[in-house]
């Protein structure tokens, strides 16, 4: 039993919240282990990325608990926030920063040692293919790249929560597949939130699903279990969403 | 952290040349202005001599050069402080800043610091260009700090409410006209104030400034400057931990 509370990485329980009267999310419990990649599915509109942004503290939840690594984020948000790694749909790029500066203010504003900080970018630049682009500037970048900064600036202090809104939106398809894998290289040692609308992505890397439709968790189960019963994970979200 | 905030913020400053042609125009207007009142005292010197206990160069010349940098910076503030926070969310760059162990006090006050080192600068030049004149005669150092001081709080003002006013908008554009037209109305207010010569003065920034330009390190003034600047510093934490909780 302890074992099993140790490697919960991330626990949210009935997450609420309102805009005005419009209800956005509605008791939507998250919780994951560490090792483990969850995909988040769900038509536009169902609440994904009002709920990641709950779960990185960009958004005050209106009710329900929120604990990272057994922090609670609501009360201790800044050492909570500490293990956490966050890539909104929107990269957060300073576009007239080049790629060192950009990722060494990330590390800064995640504590990372003065010392270890070179040893940190030149690692997180070699896993997520940067190693050349060091010197340009930001803006100078494909989409592609600056989505893997995006990634790199989630994942450089090595957290034990990775949180990636619709990272692979808008790549061909060779930079999907190479992206797929580094998720799956961070699923390993930390746990991960994916958020995506392409069904084969979660197939070929989430060992998770959870499916929302308007505000709430409608389908939450294993690709293991789901194997098992020979559905397939297209089935069952048309059948749940529409 | 804050400090991180601080050299982020002089970091994107310098990368773009605007920060780099105001400090040469300023620096190029308020030497015109010295040159001028240099001359001027020049010219009236031999009648000065005249009179007793006439005002010495440091009145004649610098107290003049301070007022005009305090107008000028009035002009200036809102183009950098337009986008300390309109263009972050412009761009999507603040969910990086919120999602990163740092609070929200820690931000803002990181981006008001940020921008009083740019002004720090400003006003070293400043000091600079006056301390020049130490070759021509003597020079009154306590009328000098007494204008560093007030000219100092008053940019640190400006800021302030540039700093508040640009995080009510996501176009920097509109912050720097918002600004600029707050600005602008504190010096009206001055205006009318110098005329009624009643309560109204107490309010305005720049009659408080005044102050110092003439030498008076006033209580009353330090106060109020210190009690402007911590109310929009305040208003802007609570606007962005409201949009978090609200928005």
């Amino acid at each position: 039993m302890t074992n099993e509370m140790a490697t919960l990485t991330l626990s949210a329980q009935n997450l609420c919240r309102n805009y005005g009267h419009h209800t956005a999310v509605q008791n939507v419990s998250v919780e994951l282990r560490r090792g483990e990649v969850l995909g988040l599915l769900g038509p536009n509109g169902a609440g994904k990325t009002t709920t990641m942004r709950m779960l990185t503290g960009n958004l005050a939840p209106s009710a329900g608990s929120i604990e990272i690594c057994g922090i609670d984020l609501l009360d201790k948000p800044r050492e909570a926030k500490l293990h956490l790694g966050f890539l909104p749909e929107i990269p957060p790029l300073y576009h007239d920063m080049t790629v060192d500066e950009y990722l060494l203010l990330a590390a800064r504003l995640h504590r990372i040692n003065k010392h270890t900080l070179q040893s940190v970018l030149d690692n997180v630049k070699q896993r997520c293919g940067l190693e050349v682009q060091g010197r340009h500037v930001i803006g100078t970048l494909s989409k592609g790249f600056q989505q893997r900064v995006g990634i790199a600036q989630a994942i450089i202090h090595s957290p034990d929560v990775i949180i990636l809104d619709e990272p692979t939106v808008g790549l061909d398809p060779n930079q999907m597949r190479e992206i797929r894998s580094l998720i799956r290289d961070l699923g390993v040692s930390s746990s991960v939130i994916l958020s995506t609308h392409i069904l084969s992505e979660v197939e070929s890397v989430c060992d998770r699903v959870q499916i929302m439709h308007k505000g709430r968790v409608v389908f939450d189960q294993t690709m293991a279990e789901l194997q098992q019963q020979g559905t397939s994970l297209e089935a069952v979200f048309t059948q749940l969403t529409q | 952290m804050i400090v991180t905030i601080i050299r982020k913020e002089l970091s994107m400053l310098f990368i773009s040349p605007l920060a780099w042609i105001l400090l040469a125009l300023i620096q190029l207007i308020l030497t015109w202005v010295f040159l001028v009142r240099l001359d001027a005292f020049l010219e009236i010197q031999s009648q000065l001599m005249q009179i007793a206990n006439p005002p010495g160069i440091t009145e004649i010349i610098i107290s003049p050069v301070f007022a005009m940098a305090a107008i000028i910076l009035l002009m200036v503030t809102p183009l950098l402080s337009m986008r300390l926070l309109a263009e972050e969310r412009r761009n999507h760059t603040l969910t990086l800043l919120i999602s990163a162990p740092v609070s929200m006090a820690d931000i803002v006050i990181g981006k008001f610091l940020g921008l009083m080192v740019f002004f720090l600068a400003v006003i070293a030049l400043i000091v600079a260009l006056s301390i020049s004149l130490r070759l021509g005669g003597a020079l009154d150092f306590g009328l000098i700090l007494s204008n560093t001081l007030g000219l100092f709080l008053v940019t640190a003002c400006f800021s302030a409410l540039g700093l508040y006013i640009s995080s009510l908008t996501a176009q920097p554009i509109i912050a720097a006209i918002g600004t600029l037209g707050a600005l602008l109305g504190l010096w009206m207010f001055n205006l009318a104030a110098s005329e009624t010569d009643g309560w109204l003065q107490y309010f305005s920034l720049l009659k408080h400034f005044e102050q110092f330009n003439q030498g008076l390190i006033d209580t009353l003034s330090i106060a109020y400057f210190i009690l402007f600047i911590v109310t929009f510093l305040v208003l802007t934490i609570r606007r962005l931990d409201g949009e978090r909780l609200h928005g």
